[in-house]
């Protein structure tokens, strides 16, 4: 029996390098009906312990099969605030759709897909606005972790007001993931959603500075920090602060935040011939495919082999197709300048893996006789964050070893302050933040009625 | 969006703006800067806090108009699409009153760099610590709110390039005559005059606290496009500056770092010379 899952209408990649829409255009009506004729409806849904926030899988693909999309946006709106950007950036195939029986023996239901298509499709959806439990939180950050805690409080009848630095709300879903991936639009939609529940969110205010974490403390009844990765690592080497050298949150807010992909944007970006990403994550995929659009010569360079790459098997496969090439198992040792500090190239050894450490992951050992030159005009360095301790300065709230946010039972050690999402965790993903803002979201509503 | 009460011109290339933004100035320290758009598409800029009127809720800012977000902002009447600060750390004599009180303090500004000085002197001649001013321009035209500031410092001494006004020559020679009266020298201003500025101070033996003024995005510390060398390490001028001990910066860098988008920037000038129009700004 052909039981292939079906798949959704994605831009040529020929086409899809030379604009900044989206790649994956979602499912029509047919499609989406037809993926969802191939659930099992188990009696025992694996798929929804694999979700982070335990939507009822089967329920709502069990109302897209009957085109009813209302009903699958309440069975999905119950678990998720977020379902059209959960649709197009969760790791499903880690998640949900790694745990679907049929994915055993074939194509596993593609969850991810039926999420988006429901959440594209619905139509309006008008959310009342609660009622008020004269309760008021404050939450530090627009990103994923905010978003979610905040619909999730606001629904239970608190006053929720959002502080954000940037002058758009969304944290790393508006400056970070790129347009191709996830449309502002959709964003914008999801933000105003929020807004029709009450929610206030004030942008332009760097909580420490503007407001300072002891006064919202004083005038909320409970503070949730969601303030994310933070500051951008660099590597250390020799011609890092060259010109030509960037990281690759700064490539991507200049892309994605600021539209200097467009022709008529105010704010600049460098279109070079050549640019190496550091890195084999999603923001090092984020980052390449993004400067692969603006007709630069892309390439990835990764100390690990394809296997150990951490990005999504999705993202990597795109990138493949857009035409970067991958240079695997290779790592920078020095930067190479001009004498107006511009980068001209990268000195670069060849990596040899070594057997899986304690974290189950190999490590890797340079080849020194390697040691060899790559041309390029631009760097980017996509390692991962360390933390910002902007919004807690001053204030006595615990941190661990590594300079993180301790939290049990997503409380702080300070008195009402929660906190969830990449300040605690390091670096993950938008749907773990998500379900971290959610369980602070339940753990705020219990203790702070 | 934040009503402009007035932005006008002070100088043949210099505009005083005020706004409404009391959220920003609420907890402002002198030594911290802002981040402004002009609109919804603009760049975002980092500019200097020149002064506020806490019970009005007006925050004042003075730029030089430089390029094209400059330009942009010049000709702004009515709102200001975005503000975000106080950003970065106060400046560290005025978070630390107690420590200096006694000591002779010597401030040398640049041009517009006189705009964060203002802030900063008045704040300790408020707190009853004597500060000294040092303030160069290429002529006396440029030499930006000299009523003012004279009102706050214990004595100012002025030097133009063209001897229209006050001494004729750099603000080093006046710093270099002069620096055996202080304990601590404060420079604000072009880099390449920083960097001199820290020089005569090396020289002296003098500690020297500069403010840098790099490329910037968000302001927060999430792009790192602000990073400076200093003391052999990397730091964001926006979270861990933007004052740093002016012997430990490394200003060949920052000269260097400031062109990384020059070209782009001259573009983008043009276009909007072309489009909105320039008055004389050089």
């Amino acid at each position: 029996m052909n039981d292939e899952k079906v798949r959704g209408k994605i831009q040529d990649a020929k086409t899809r390098v030379k604009n900044f829409d989206e790649v994956e255009l979602g499912y029509t009506k047919k499609e989406a009906i037809a993926e969802a004729s191939r659930c099992l409806h188990c009696v025992n849904p694996r798929c929804v312990q694999g979700c982070p926030v335990g939507i009822m899988i089967p329920e709502f693909i069990k109302c897209i099969k009957e085109d009813n999309l209302e009903g699958a946006y309440e069975v999905i709106a119950k678990s998720s605030s977020l379902p059209a950007i959960c649709g197009r950036v969760c790791p499903q195939e880690k998640q949900c759709e790694a745990m679907c029986i049929k994915g055993l023996k074939g194509d596993a239901i593609s969850i991810g897909s039926l999420e988006r298509y429901v959440a594209d499709n619905v139509g309006e959806i008008k959310l009342k606005k609660p009622k008020s439990n004269g309760k008021k939180v404050a939450i530090v950050g627009s990103g994923p972790s905010g978003l979610s805690c905040a619909y999730d409080l606001a629904k239970a009848g608190f006053s929720v007001t959002i502080f954000e630095i940037l002058h758009k709300p969304g944290g790393v879903l508006t400056y970070g993931i790129p347009e191709f991936r996830l449309p502002k639009a959709i964003v914008q939609k999801q933000i105003d959603s929020l807004k029709q529940l009450g929610v206030e969110i004030i942008c332009d205010v760097l909580v420490g500075n503007t407001i300072s974490l002891d006064e919202l403390e004083k005038e909320y009844d409970a503070v949730f920090l969601g303030t994310g990765a933070g500051l951008p690592k660099f590597m250390g080497i020799p011609g890092e602060d060259a010109n030509g050298v960037f990281s690759a949150n700064e490539v991507l807010t200049r892309i994605n935040l600021m539209g200097s992909f467009k022709d008529d944007s105010k704010t600049p970006i460098k279109k070079v011939k050549k640019a190496y990403v550091i890195g084999g994550g999603n923001v090092a995929m984020d980052a390449v495919r993004s400067l692969k659009r603006l007709g630069i010569d892309a390439h990835i360079m990764y100390r690990r082999s394809e296997e150990e790459l951490p990005a999504r098997l999705m993202e990597v496969g795109h990138a493949k197709e857009e035409g970067i090439v991958f240079d695997l198992l290779t790592n920078p040792k020095e930067i190479l300048v001009d004498e107006n500090n511009n980068v001209v190239g990268m000195n670069v050894v060849n990596m040899n893996l070594t057997e899986p450490g304690e974290d189950g992951r190999r490590g890797v050992v340079e080849d020194e006789s390697s040691l060899h030159k790559v041309d390029c005009d631009m760097v980017v360095m996509a390692l991962g964050t360390s933390p910002n301790h902007s919004a807690v300065k001053n204030s006595k709230i615990e941190l661990s070893d590594k300079g993180l946010i301790v939290v049990e039972n997503s409380k702080t050690s300070l008195k009402n302050v929660y906190a969830g999402g990449d300040a605690v965790t390091g670096a993950a993903t938008v749907i773990l933040a998500m379900e971290a803002g959610k369980k602070a979201a339940q753990e705020i509503i219990e203790k702070i009625k | 969006m934040y009503k402009i009460i007035y932005n006008k011109k002070i100088s043949s290339n210099s505009y005083e703006m005020a706004v409404k933004a009391p959220l920003v100035i609420e907890n402002f320290i002198p030594g911290q800067f802002c981040i402004v758009m002009g609109k919804e598409d603009s760049e975002r800029i980092p500019l200097t806090i020149y002064d506020t009127d806490k019970d009005k809720g007006i925050l004042y800012l003075i730029y030089q108009v430089v390029g094209a977000s400059t330009l942009e902002l010049s000709k702004l009447e009515d709102e200001l699409f975005s503000v975000s600060g106080p950003l970065g750390n106060g400046n560290e004599i005025c978070s630390n009153i107690k420590e200096f009180k006694g000591k002779k303090i010597c401030y040398v500004a640049g041009g517009v760099g006189i705009a964060p000085v203002y802030p900063q002197v008045k704040y300790l001649h408020e707190n009853g610590i004597k500060v000294d001013v040092i303030y160069g321009a290429r002529n006396v035209e440029l030499l930006l709110i000299r009523p003012k500031i004279e009102k706050v410092v214990d004595k100012i001494r002025y030097a133009t390039d063209d001897g229209s006004f006050g001494t004729k020559g750099l603000v080093t020679d006046l710093l270099e005559k002069n620096i055996n009266d202080y304990d601590y020298v404060v420079t604000i201003g072009p880099v390449i005059m920083m960097k001199f500025v820290v020089d005569v101070c090396k020289k002296y033996n003098k500690p020297s606290i500069v403010s840098m003024n790099p490329l910037m995005v968000d302001g927060s510390g999430m792009c790192g496009a602000c990073r400076c060398k200093v003391d052999g390490k990397v730091k964001f001028a926006c979270i861990h500056g933007p004052e740093f001990p002016g012997d430990k910066v490394d200003f060949d860098l920052a000269l260097k770092r400031m062109n990384i988008y020059k070209e782009e920037e001259t573009k983008l000038y043009d276009k909007m010379k072309k489009e909105i129009g320039v008055d004389k700004h050089e």
